[in-house]
């Protein structure tokens, strides 16, 4: 039945797969993972602040970010983010941010609206006797945020927060419509230019399958290790 | 000049008072228990201390301090009062170790191994030396409230407040943790305690304070709450504690 198909087309372009394709997709995963969950946090501080324009503000943006398709806010950024460039550094022309920094800047920011209610709901399962011990023992509101709450949110939300980036690591493959060479972007360009559809298609779902169980199994080992004793 | 002392204070949780005109004051090695029904204020007021609770109405100092001014650095003052709560509040993710010298180094400004130092000898005398690397869950009830109070003390407070110290404990880990308290109240330090421990207020207290419904009912010397309280509801309370 696989008589028609030639699986030799990856073993051939496999160096381009995946030193452009998959470089470019783990290097945007990570940099979102970190980006993403740091203004996450801050957002998550920001909405659960007694300061109201903070939490108005923070409560705003997640709930735009959520209610808008991530495609559309693809589109939005790649042709914002130059004016915005423009408009900060004072410069008459829109400034070229290239590729992969465009997607940097709207996964994270897409992103962070998601992580961000994770964080408040980890924050939020922290006893408030926690930050009573901590005020109490002469701790400032960032000293206790830091060193008490979100270590405890971090380590309650992990199989959360890896189940978020899951889905945001299989969605870095959406920078398509911006015609960037991802992983799945270099599989279909293969594709296209041998007409080897199948064979291509069915290897990059079997790489994203791969990656997904892989990562799973990481964070569980090391949920396991920061695991609280109680 | 007293220790603490707390004048007028009334609180309130959107329109119900949950304080009303408390008024009195700690002296320096003073040991004063705080007693009453439960929902009587007893350790919302313990907490206006520190300022965990803010005041509407009333003025709090300590060491001659305003609590209850905007002015005020409050983790400065913090860190000079020590404070014990019901439910231990160890950090669950930090070990012993670190769970003493945490504040030591981040608010004092202490050394690492300095606060270590100090820590481990607050450690040793409430007898959990050899539990200096554990996590706080792997330590039954009353070596965690004993942790928390070397916690307390490493900070080396001016006072120390409990906020019904023993009340989560099983009965046979009450003992270990009223005896830290009593050696504590022997070496003379500042201490105000929320408590149903009438044994412990007997033996140890100078006075007493009995809260109902958020008014400070009865504020007496010990032998003369034990002796004849004077208002009908604290001989109540007391007939109640005292022969169950």
């Amino acid at each position: 039945m696989f008589g028609q198909f030639d699986f030799g087309v990856i073993t051939r372009n496999l160096p381009y797969l995946i030193k452009v394709g998959m470089m470019f997709t783990l290097e945007l995963t990570a940099l979102v993972i970190v980006l993403g969950i740091v203004f996450g946090t801050l957002l998550a501080m920001m909405r659960l602040s007694s300061i109201r324009v903070l939490s108005a503000f923070a409560t705003a943006y997640i709930n735009l970010m959520r209610s808008v398709p991530l495609v559309l806010v693809i589109f939005w950024f790649y042709f914002l983010v130059p004016y915005i460039g423009a408009w900060i550094i004072r410069s008459p022309t829109p400034v070229r941010v290239g590729a992969f920094l465009s997607s940097v800047i709207t996964y994270s920011m897409f992103e962070a609206a998601y992580y961000a209610e994770i964080m408040r709901a980890g924050i939020q399962s922290i006893p408030r006797g926690q930050v009573w011990a901590g005020y109490a023992l002469g701790l400032n509101y960032w000293q206790s945020m830091a060193r008490i709450v979100l270590p405890q949110a971090f380590r309650n939300m992990v199989p959360i927060l890896l189940t978020q980036t899951i889905v945001m690591f299989q969605d870095t493959s959406l920078v398509y419509v911006l015609s960037i060479t991802d992983f799945l972007g270099a599989a279909s360009k293969i594709a296209e230019r041998d007409g080897r559809y199948v064979e291509l298609y069915i290897f990059a779902a079997v790489v994203y399958f791969v990656i997904c169980v892989i990562i799973s199994v990481l964070v569980r080992r090391l949920q396991r290790r920061i695991a609280v004793i109680r | 000049m007293a220790m603490i002392e707390i004048k007028d204070v009334s609180k309130w949780y959107g329109s119900f008072q949950v304080l009303t005109d408390c008024t009195t004051s700690v002296e320096k090695g003073e040991v004063i228990v705080v007693c009453g029904p439960s929902g009587s204020g007893k350790s919302t007021l313990i907490k206006t201390v520190n300022a965990l609770e803010p005041v509407q109405k009333g003025d709090i100092f300590v060491d001659g301090v305003k609590v209850n001014d905007p002015k005020t650095n409050l983790p400065k003052l913090r860190a000079r009062v020590g404070m014990v709560f019901q439910h231990f509040e160890l950090f669950p993710h930090l070990t012993v170790r670190q769970n003493l010298s945490l504040a030591q180094t981040l608010v004092l400004g202490r050394a690492q191994r300095e606060a270590d130092e100090r820590g481990l000898r607050y450690l040793d005398r409430v007898g959990l030396a050899s539990h200096k690397d554990k996590f706080p869950g792997q330590l039954s009830g009353g070596q965690q409230q004993r942790v928390a109070i070397a916690r307390a003390l490493s900070m080396d407070p001016i006072c120390m407040l409990f906020d019904e110290p023993t009340s989560a404990l099983d009965p046979e880990m009450i003992n270990e943790v009223l005896e830290v308290m009593q050696q504590l109240a022997t070496e003379g330090m500042t201490m105000m305690v929320v408590t149903h421990e009438m044994g412990f207020a007997n033996r140890v207290a100078n006075r007493v304070i009995f809260m109902d419904a958020g008014h400070i009912v009865e504020d007496a010397p010990k032998a003369e709450f034990f002796g004849k309280p004077r208002s009908e509801r604290a001989q109540q309370f007391l007939a109640k504690i005292l022969h169950h």
